[in-house]
């Protein structure tokens, strides 16, 4: 294993391991509110609003996620849409990353007891409140684990963007592959980042979880 | 520059050969990832320690590290070491250990929710260890798991794609040459996620499919 070159090359994977942060944190953000969209939507009492968000969770789900940022990176151009590359991969991987959380928040509000909803109805709550004061405190608590999950998935989708150029930490390993043929320790290099940015996302979340819960 | 969707029909030969090489990569990566996982399951279970930790962390390495990077990994690694295979093979085995790791915790899971008087009883029978777990314990655990697995094997047709930055001539990649001569990239990009999804249409009915069956032995 070629130490001295890993030495001389850390710095810029540091760097690179900054916008893979800023991907991630923006990214995760954008994502949860499409996923608070999709899951209103897919609650709704309208069908037509029930259409669209069983469309955008099948459609963004069903497709994968660099087809997703290749039409709007490189195709948006031609129906008005110039973005930058980190742009594109921010907006893309969010809708794309939206699309799963809908699914883990509509689960977590489904699974709590119709009786809390009625219950809260009779007392002469509105829907809305019933909503927002009884049964989402409740379904909060159960969302935190499972978009743990989605989170931990979006951080590493965050990879694609090497393929439209952003210079993160997967295209600044596969530049650096490239460059000095040394595939193993750019590897462990990029892979050593990654796992602390997921190890310390984990971590968090585990506080986090613990944090929410009653008992 | 608008839409002009009227082109697509004098590429569809293309379009529809990189269907057949995703559907081939995704069947081939499958099997080894389901293989695979049952392999590296009984090695995270019932390995010697000297084997089993190392393991664990590479398995560890593997779920917490992207895909794409693992793919760079293997197929310039491969060839660092004077192995030069062809890249859709090197995308296949990508695909599949990747895939595999994520199918043996599942495997792993399943076999310890089987019975243990299931093991117990095999080894009264006269059976070995090795028998038991082959022709008895794992058989249950994989019937328990198919479901899941399924909804892996469905994630594994979407990163299908990511063999395309490898230079596999899968869908992607295909609709990508496409776009190189006819600079459409909105038409064939939105062409290709449609063969995609229909693909993937058929993926989760043929796991619904599955599931009925097996709910219908239980």
């Amino acid at each position: 294993m070629d130490t001295e070159l890993m030495l001389k090359v850390y710095p810029f994977f540091l760097e690179a391991a900054w916008v893979t942060i800023q991907l991630s944190v923006l990214t995760a953000v954008l994502g949860l509110i499409c996923g608070a969209l999709g899951t209103a939507a897919r609650l709704s009492r309208l069908a037509v609003m029930r259409f669209v968000g069983a469309a955008y969770v099948s459609v963004f789900r069903g497709t994968p996620a660099l087809i997703q940022l290749f039409i709007l990176y490189f195709g948006g151009p031609q129906i008005g849409i110039q973005l930058d590359a980190f742009e594109a991969g921010v907006i893309g991987l969010g809708i794309n990353a939206g699309a799963y959380m809908t699914e883990t928040m509509r689960g977590a509000i489904i699974s709590i007891d119709k009786g809390q909803r009625e219950a809260a109805r009779t007392l002469g709550l509105s829907r809305w409140q019933a909503m927002y004061k009884v049964i989402l405190p409740q379904a909060a608590r159960l969302m935190v684990r499972p978009l743990g999950v989605n989170l931990n998935m979006l951080i590493k989708s965050t990879a694609l963007v090497a393929a439209i150029a952003v210079v993160e930490l997967t295209y600044t390993a596969q530049r650096y592959i490239g460059s000095t043929y040394k595939p193993f320790e750019m590897f462990l290099l990029a892979g050593i980042l990654y796992m602390i940015i997921i190890t310390v996302v984990g971590k968090g979340v585990s506080w986090l979880d613990r944090k929410v819960q009653i008992t | 520059m608008g839409l002009d969707f009227s082109i697509v029909p004098k590429y569809m030969d293309i379009i529809l050969l990189g269907c057949a090489w995703t559907l081939g990569i995704t069947v081939a990566a499958a099997l080894l990832s389901f293989v695979g996982g049952i392999v590296f399951a009984v090695i995270a279970l019932y390995a010697p320690w000297i084997i089993r930790q190392p393991f664990r962390l590479v398995e560890w390495v593997f779920m917490g590290t992207p895909l794409l990077l693992q793919l760079f990994l293997i197929y310039f690694g491969l060839v660092q070491i004077g192995i030069d295979l062809p890249a859709f093979v090197a995308g296949i085995i990508g695909l599949g250990l990747h895939f595999a790791v994520y199918n043996s915790e599942l495997i792993q899971t399943a076999i310890l929710a089987v019975d243990k008087g299931q093991m117990e009883a095999a080894r009264t029978l006269g059976l070995s260890r090795g028998q038991a777990l082959r022709k008895v314990v794992i058989p249950q655990a994989v019937r328990d798991v198919i479901p899941p697995i399924g909804n892996n094997m469905i994630a594994l047709l979407k990163d299908s794609a990511l063999v395309s930055v490898i230079g596999v001539s899968e869908l992607t990649l295909s609709a990508q040459r496409i776009i190189g001569k006819t600079y459409r990239p909105f038409e064939f990009y939105v062409l290709a996620a449609a063969f995609y999804y229909v693909i993937n249409l058929g993926m989760e009915w043929v796991q619904r499919r599955i599931e009925r069956r097996i709910s219908l032995s239980r």
